[in-house]
């Protein structure tokens, strides 16, 4: 049986037919990933043991004839800077190679507890740090569309293991665009949601005003499905909020005439590939076709968010990343005093980009620089909410490009960070501004390279966004 | 230039990381490069902007009064000292701190 692109409708059918087991299923997968792993090095660490119990109780369940929860025996794989009880998390990182969480993230643990299947855990940029998955300390991902080029990242491995089929839906993390640009370069959905509306409990910190958690998948519907799973209040997270949540999937089912989309002027700037700008002028085209209002705004602080990202961003991952000490977990080096064994296994434990931020990080916190950057930073990140919220109230919906750039090649970009940094232009603003976003599959260049087309919601318009997405997905337009 | 070879010390010791001599220099120059383009948030005038200091509105955030104080079993230590580089049930042992 073929099932490299189930959906998790297909799977749910599967089980109930009898067609094939959930434990079959599993193996079907794993089968998949020892085949393709060895080149796409998408998984870190496989969770068999793990996998397998759970698929057995979902097997046990149609035995006996009861009703099946929404996840029963969806293989998905979680993002390793998410914490998975008695698996291996590592967040990319030399520092963490060893660790095993005591508990489960709270998105892990809703949807293991809806039936899902753990396979595994996948690759990333080192604690997430990263546009292209070239900063994780166990190697690259590769582009399962395009092998000599990058996933994108921070969460390649888990946008690159939907795309080759090596998992039916994954979480991934978006901190800057780490869920966006990689869906946006694998060709497939990726969504962040509201800062607020997934709980961050489990999720290995990074900037923890910026962090949330989030899905890929092969479709929008699989989207809007595990959403309504990981969404919602968790008294372990005080900033996740109580605001209801909705059913994901009738929202993304309601028709989008007479909607109106904002397309700002400031996103189609100098920087731009000429191939990408096409196909999201040809994206934008078809909501016009399906009876959308087009509008053109403006959203003035635009230029400034890469800047206001990278002082905010690494200031909280400074002091985030200072309890990587040697004394509790993760890697020790001694020295010759308490101070030296910090000293030695931060500085062997980390790698070159998050060092990188870390002294960056600490120098925009530090006396006398505070006032110019960090505050600085706040402030213009203030404005850049107010462009969001000064747009929502004449559209319903802001379309834009994910990346100016196409997926490229490995090794293209390390040597300069700032020239990577500067291809986050068009998700980071989002970030900041805490509002949801969607990246969905707009046409390939060349028939061959996948653009992703944006959409941003007002604060939990996590239904409007998904609408959108569908429509436009239902309407062909992965193959413009 | 922003940021001297002598800062990126300063806080690279402020952060507890031993940096290499080679780490140093790059450092100070990528990130020289990227203070210098962070240089353009000056020209904007922030007098009477309020920082961002929280992302959710007041309207959005959770019950901001306190939950209640329940007891909730916590038996987690065993398995927490478990992934301590050098445990010494119940404590985490490290270098000797204080002088005798």
């Amino acid at each position: 049986m073929m099932t490299t692109n189930w959906t998790i409708d297909g799977v749910k059918d599967a089980l109930t037919g009898k067609k094939i087991s959930a434990r079959e299923l599993a193996s079907d997968y794993y089968k998949r990933i020892d085949a393709r792993n060895p080149e796409l090095n998408a998984y870190l660490t496989l969770s068999q043991d793990r996998a397998f119990a759970q698929a057995e109780r979902v097997d046990a369940l149609v035995a006996a004839g009861k009703p099946l929860p929404p996840f029963a025996g969806v293989p998905i794989a979680v993002k390793d800077v998410i914490s998975t009880r008695g698996v291996r998390t590592t967040c990319g990182s030399k520092i963490l190679e060893n660790y095993i969480p005591p508990y489960d993230a709270t998105a892990v643990q809703r949807l293991e507890a809806a039936g899902a299947v753990i396979l595994g855990k996948t690759n990333c940029d080192e604690f997430a740090m990263g546009s292209s998955n070239e900063n994780s300390a166990y190697g690259p991902v590769r582009n399962p569309e395009a092998p000599d080029r990058v996933p994108g990242g921070s969460s390649g491995g888990s946008a690159a293991a939907v795309a080759a089929g090596l998992a039916v839906v994954s979480l991934g993390t978006d901190t800057g665009g780490s869920i966006r640009q990689p869906g946006s370069f694998c060709g497939i959905p990726a969504m962040m949601p509201s800062y607020g509306r997934v709980s961050r409990y489990g999720l290995i910190a990074f900037a923890s005003s910026l962090d949330r958690i989030g899905p890929f998948a092969k479709n929008v519907h699989d989207i809007a499905t595990v959403l309504q799973i990981i969404a919602g209040r968790d008294a372990n997270d005080s900033t996740s909020t109580t605001a209801p949540v909705p059913d994901y999937r009738a929202e993304a089912d309601k028709p989008v005439k007479g909607l109106r989309i904002g397309i700002p002027k400031e996103y189609f700037g100098a920087g731009m590939d000429p191939e990408v700008r096409k196909k999201v002028e040809a994206g934008i085209e078809l909501y016009r076709k399906l009876g959308c209002e087009v509008r053109e705004i403006r959203m003035p602080h635009t230029d400034y968010a890469i800047a206001v990202y990278y002082i905010i961003a690494t200031a909280e991952a400074s002091s985030n990343l200072a309890r990587y000490d040697g004394v509790r977990y993760g890697l020790r080096v001694d020295g010759d005093s308490l101070l030296s064994m910090y000293r030695k296994t931060r500085g062997a434990g980390f790698g070159t980009e998050v060092k990188r931020r870390i002294v960056l990080g600490t120098y925009v916190l530090s006396a006398g620089y505070y006032d110019a950057y960090y505050l600085k930073g706040q402030k213009v990140r203030a404005l850049i909410a107010q462009d969001f919220r000064d747009a929502f109230t004449k559209v319903d919906a802001i379309v834009t490009p994910t990346s100016p750039v196409p997926a490229f090649k490995l090794g293209e970009r390390t040597g300069d960070p700032l020239q990577m940094y500067l291809a986050d232009i068009y998700t980071v603003t989002g970030s900041l501004a805490g509002v949801p976003g969607i990246s969905v599959p707009c046409g390939k260049i060349c028939g061959k390279l996948p653009v992703g087309l944006q959409i941003f919601g007002p604060p939990f318009g996590e239904g409007r966004v998904l609408q959108l997405a569908q429509a436009f997905e239902q309407a062909g337009g992965a193959a413009l | 230039m922003r940021i001297t070879r002598e800062d990126v010390f300063r806080v690279a010791d402020l952060a507890y990381l031993d940096l290499s001599e080679s780490e140093l220099e790059t450092y100070r120059k990528q990130i020289d490069e990227i203070l210098e383009y962070a240089g353009k948030l000056n020209e904007l005038n922030t007098t009477n902007v309020e920082p961002m200091a929280q992302v959710l509105a007041d309207d959005q955030t959770a019950d901001a009064t306190l939950r209640e104080d329940v007891v909730v079993p916590c038996d987690v230590a065993p398995e927490i000292l478990k992934q301590a580089p050098d445990p010494e049930p119940p404590y985490f042992r490290v270098p000797k701190v204080i002088e005798r």
